[in-house]
């Protein structure tokens, strides 16, 4: 495994270098890796690379980029729409001349359409905003402040909104909130890998036979 | 004999804790859960009410989580099973 850089395109023109993590032995099977989004993402994170080991041993080149905007981006995360990570990954997937793409969870409604795709666990955006938008009115209410939905949606679309710790621009927030994964995606749902899937933890945890089991249902398939 | 909700109940505990298989038959009604357990914070708290949400097949409103039904794996139960019997 070693640290890598792609250029991300910027939406005014240009690049940016994005980080990425990669399995790259120039083999012939290439496979891009679209994380999970927010927190997910955190607790998701281990699993994904023991996937992409476990990938690298049955001879398959794997590629875990960066939303800009998240993880080591230097981008501002509020400053980004979902379009922009779209076109993010699909400069990414070109970038390390990808054949696949696997999406991880929330990292599904951003696989690039022109390549064959994996989806472990798709999930709605509508619903990853639901429980954001959950956990800070809990938080408010811990902190003896009432906040409501519709009161916090509608500072979302005017201005933008703070979402467990992850600032959403009204864009972004706009345009994810309909968002759904593509129908023609190969879904690998949760009951395939044995057990809960890791993205219910409270905290980050690891699960070999989960990773065992995705691996070996992506490398079969690859290989066909 | 516990019900199925009080099985479904631990079973998703289960999952959002990583607790071991068969720790949370241990819980009883005054075992403490939000503001006892540390990795339980307002973002596993949210989790854990979608998780309800999903398994159950019930729709929780934000307006009904308060403190008590989250303080208390009985509190928790008594909130769920009202859910599903209404």
């Amino acid at each position: 495994m070693t640290p890598s850089s792609w250029p991300c395109p910027l939406p005014g023109g240009g690049t940016c270098e994005e980080f990425a993590l990669q399995f790259d032995a120039g083999r012939s099977v290439r496979l891009l890796v679209v994380p999970a989004l927010f927190d997910e993402g955190n607790r998701m994170r281990r699993f994904t690379v023991e996937v992409m080991r476990r990938l690298d041993a049955a001879g398959i080149d794997s590629f875990l980029p960066d939303f800009p905007g998240c993880n080591e981006s230097l981008q501002a995360l509020e400053a980004q729409d979902p379009t922009d990570w779209l076109d993010a990954m699909t400069a990414a997937a070109r970038h390390f001349n990808a054949g696949h793409v696997l999406g991880i969870r929330g990292g599904c409604l951003f696989t690039p359409q022109r390549l064959p795709a994996f989806h472990y666990a798709p999930v709605k955006a509508a619903s990853i905003l639901r429980q954001m938008v959950r956990a800070r009115i809990l938080a408010s209410r811990e902190a003896g402040r009432e906040e409501n939905r519709e009161q916090l949606a509608q500072i979302a679309l005017a201005d933008g909104i703070a979402l467990a710790g992850y600032s959403l621009g009204a864009d972004f927030y706009r345009q994810f909130e309909p968002m759904t994964a593509d129908d023609d995606a190969v879904i690998v749902a949760q009951d395939r890998l044995g057990g809960s899937g890791l993205w219910l933890r409270a905290e980050p945890d690891e699960n070999a036979a989960q990773a065992d089991a995705l691996a070996a249902i992506l490398a079969s398939a690859l290989a066909s | 004999m516990p019900d199925e909700t009080d099985l479904l109940l631990r079973r998703i505990l289960t999952d959002v804790l990583g607790l071991k298989p068969g720790q949370a038959d241990a819980f009883d009604a005054d075992t403490g859960l939000f503001g006892h357990l540390p990795e339980l914070d307002s973002m596993a708290v949210a989790g854990l009410l979608t998780e309800l949400e999903d398994r159950l097949d019930i729709m929780i409103e934000d307006d009904e989580i308060d403190g008590e039904m989250l303080e208390t794996y009985g509190g928790l139960l008594a909130f769920a099973e009202a859910k599903r019997g209404s």
